[in-house]
């Protein structure tokens, strides 16, 4: 996997961010909360998560709105939202550079930046990006070249109780044997990003 | 208390009861789809149309071919055009206007599902290089909402693509303008057929196909997998309750047989049509 590094408290406005920069992807984010909630998304159980991403260039779009959700719903499954009932969660992601391996940069450093923020979380999640090119090799963390090459591009993002998959989101078309294989080489991965997670908190 | 009223009280309690005997309410299997119902070249007005019954869903689809000039990067191109519309017509939960969060991402899942598969081939919508390519706008209207859309447009979207013919178009010399020949027409080659199918996860570890909108709204997780023939093309799994690898491969199985029924329900259809 290329170099992780990380920084926190960049910002002085929000409750917790965090920018994380993976190979040549960047990634900043910033998290407010539990803030109140406008009247019409308040739930009365449980907190309601917005997420919300802003592109470098142009209007957002229908791409924009299914790449929030799903950071939004990966992030819902890890905040513990019945601690904070009838309040928001929102998470500002701004996308600051991306050469590969996008939307694992930015599940990763939501994760963190919901750390930083002091958010109850059930558990941490960590995002692993592998490429299948096109002699079916597969490719861990591929920068933006590979994957204009590639085959198949698969995500997937594991919790670090049970290492349990929590969101896979796939491009391309592949065997389920190489989707197999993907599963438990970025699941081997997943236990670098949680190491990276504990020394930047030692560090701290 | 009466069982209308546990199932209004406690729903979650009163589906976990009837799932401990491996059964829903509505009497399906875990593994059981709701009965589907296909209508292929429905709406004569359009080149190419389908209706969808997923049980009580609905969804209709039209394709509508127009001619544009290409991208410059991709000369040879046509384009695709999914439109997923949930008007208030379907269910309460949506509001008329412009389209909401969930049709938004419907229809960039439904452009994912036609890139990433590649059951029309681009370069087939080309008419003449550079200048003139077919643009094909595939209307996805959803009439009643009751859960499983996704695999319903899916299944909509490819059978109104078979159905698709496109006219002759030939180049005047003179005048450089399109003719259209509407007597003359050909049908779009469909190269692989993707086949969708949705799984709600409840109380974590119970997986179930085919969710109705009861269920996706007490599910804690939905996972939506297409597949191409033999391959797997797309697996979306948007957070929700974490999942073993093994429960991932049970539902490929699953899928690939759903893969096979819908394939001859489409070959049926056609050719009670062309009866």
């Amino acid at each position: 996997m290329r170099e992780m590094t990380c920084e926190l408290g960049q910002l002085t406005r929000c409750d917790g961010d965090a920018c994380l920069i993976q190979g040549e992807t960047c990634v900043a984010t910033a998290v407010y909360g539990p803030t109140e909630v406008r009247m019409n998304k308040e739930i009365l159980d449980k907190a309601t998560v917005e997420v919300v991403y802003k592109s470098k260039v142009g209007l957002p779009g229908c791409a924009e709105k299914m790449f929030e959700r799903i950071i939004r719903n990966t992030c819902e499954t890890t905040i513990l939202t019945t601690a904070h009932p009838r309040s928001g969660i929102n998470i500002i992601i701004q996308e600051m550079q991306n050469s590969g391996s996008y939307l694992a940069c930015c599940i990763n450093s939501a994760c963190l930046a919901l750390l930083d923020a002091g958010v109850s979380l059930k558990f941490l999640v960590a995002a692993v990006t592998c490429l299948i090119n096109k002699e079916g090799d597969i490719i861990l963390d591929p920068n933006s070249k590979q994957e204009k090459d590639g085959k198949a591009l698969l995500t997937f993002v594991f919790n670090n109780k049970d290492f349990n998959i929590v969101t896979v989101n796939t491009k391309g078309s592949y065997s389920s044997r190489q989707f197999k294989d993907c599963t438990s080489l970025c699941k081997t991965s997943s236990k670098q990003v949680f190491e990276f997670y504990k020394n930047l908190w030692k560090s701290c | 208390m009466t069982i209308f009223n546990f199932r209004t009280a406690r729903p979650v309690e009163y589906y976990r009861k009837y799932l401990e005997q491996d059964v829903r309410p509505d009497g399906r299997d875990l593994g059981e789809f709701r009965r589907t119902v296909l209508n292929i070249g429905c709406v004569t007005t359009a080149d190419g149309s389908a209706l969808v019954k997923l049980g009580n869903t609905t969804v209709m689809c039209g394709i509508k071919a127009e001619l544009c000039k290409p991208k410059t990067e991709t000369p040879k191109c046509g384009f695709i055009v999914p439109n997923v519309e949930l008007s208030p017509l379907c269910s309460p939960y949506f509001r008329s206007g412009p389209p909401g969060e969930q049709a938004q991402v419907m229809s960039q899942f439904m452009l994912e599902v036609v890139n990433h598969s590649k059951c029309v081939d681009l370069e087939s919508l080309c008419i003449t290089q550079g200048k003139l390519v077919w643009v094909l706008y595939c209307d996805l209207l959803c009439l009643d909402y009751d859960g499983n859309v996704t695999d319903a447009c899916v299944l909509a979207l490819l059978a109104a693509l078979k159905n698709v013919c496109l006219p002759t178009i030939s180049i005047n010399e003179e005048t450089e303008n399109p003719e259209t020949d509407l007597t003359k027409r050909v049908p779009l080659p469909i190269s692989s057929q993707p086949v969708s199918s949705t799984y709600a996860i409840f109380d974590d570890n119970i997986l179930f196909v085919d969710p109705t909108a009861e269920e996706e709204n007490l599910a804690t997780g939905i996972i939506t997998i297409v597949t191409t023939d033999d391959k797997l093309c797309l697996v979306h799994k948007p957070g929700g309750s974490p999942l073993r690898p093994e429960q991932l491969t049970n539902c490929f199985d699953r899928s690939f047989d759903r893969s096979k029924e819908i394939s001859r329900l489409i070959d049926e259809t056609i050719h009670s049509i062309d009866r």
